[in-house]
């Protein structure tokens, strides 16, 4: 059971502290111009950061207990190379379920 | 190109948040359930949802309580989890620094993977929309995300019961988010920081409190941006027009 004492103080300081760093920059810098080498980087945060956030989730999959899971992993591969080649999002989804879901049914 | 207005900006964003409801009801049902084995009310369940509006942070602070871990580590812990966001944040600025504070605090709430994923895809292709225009669109993919993030957190909490494993739904989240990457590799640049970002997302792994994550992501923005500059060079004279 967890201390409620506790459990409060996480579920405030977490919503303060979680909107503080969604802030810090659009609110502290404003409208002032950033710097090129910085702009060059901001570019990048995207690609940066969302391929390193699925990639564990897709090779240590927590539902096979972290085990590299071949429908799973083939899922991944289309919904990848669909997304690339059409740019289109959807499509990328349903195919990606789609081969998520024939594999299971295949292999269990 | 055809005339946009603010309210078809809008309407544009809302269609593209949309295919995230199936991420976002599995995920926020998920956090209801566990938040409620793990003997949370659904006040402090829903005290969550609100004011975190953040999964995986939730997720990792919840987990770290039920552990038992000191409070201190389950706060820091679950911060790191979302100091991603400060980058979002950096990255959004140069778009929607000129809002007024009021503006910029509201979208500050609402920035999570989703929204700043779309946002950041079109103001970089559209550099001609206004902040109201930028804004509208933001909010636009928000409206069909965080209500239902909310009111599913709600459905778990009162339901309870565990989600049928064979559903599968736990890759729901990768295949939404793969297929929202994949689109943005338009340049060699967008590939290398990419790949680095996986390769040392995989590598660093081990490391606790989601910090492996801050370094693949930093390291990966700087190889984007070297990429980028050698391309610039290689690429002389500057035909301009490409980003």
């Amino acid at each position: 059971m967890i201390d409620k004492t506790s459990l409060w103080i996480v579920i405030l300081l977490l919503g303060l502290g979680s909107f503080g760093l969604r802030f810090v920059f659009t609110g502290l810098i404003g409208d002032r111009p950033l710097p090129a080498w910085m702009l060059r980087h901001l570019r990048y945060t995207a690609v940066a950061v969302l391929p390193g956030l699925v990639a564990p989730l897709v090779v240590w999959p927590a539902a096979t207990g972290g085990t590299l899971d071949a429908p799973r992993m083939a899922a991944a591969t289309i919904t990848l190379a669909v997304g690339y080649f059409t740019r289109n999002m959807i499509l990328a989804i349903v195919l990606g379920a789609l081969t998520l879901y024939g594999g299971l049914a295949l292999l269990g | 190109m055809p005339r946009q207005t603010t309210k078809s900006i809008y309407w544009q964003g809302v269609r593209d948040g949309a295919p995230f409801i199936l991420v976002i009801v599995p995920f926020s049902v998920l956090f209801g359930v566990v938040a409620t084995e793990a003997g949370l009310n659904v006040l402090e369940t829903m005290s969550f949802s609100v004011l975190v509006i953040a999964g995986a942070a939730q997720f990792t602070a919840l987990q770290l309580l039920s552990d038992g871990a000191p409070t201190a580590i389950a706060l820091i812990s679950a911060l790191a989890v979302n100091l991603r966001m400060a980058m979002y944040s950096a990255s959004l600025t140069p778009y929607i620094g000129g809002a007024t504070l009021g503006q910029r605090a509201l979208a500050a709430y609402f920035t999570v993977d989703q929204s700043y994923a779309c946002a950041i895809v079109k103001f970089e292709s559209n550099p001609g929309w206004s902040i109201p225009q930028r804004l509208a669109y933001f909010f636009g993919v928000v409206t069909p995300i965080c209500p239902l993030w909310y009111i599913f957190t709600l459905v778990g909490a009162i339901v309870g019961t565990s989600i049928p494993q064979g559903l599968a739904l736990d890759f729901a989240l990768p295949i939404t988010f793969l297929a929202m990457i994949a689109p943005m590799l338009r340049t060699p640049a967008h590939l290398a920081a990419a790949f680095t970002s996986v390769a040392l997302s995989l590598v660093f792994a081990f490391l606790p409190y989601n910090l492996g994550l801050l370094i693949a992501g930093v390291a990966a923005m700087m190889v984007g941006a070297q990429v980028e500059l050698i391309v610039e060079r290689r690429a002389t004279p500057p035909a301009g027009g490409t980003a």
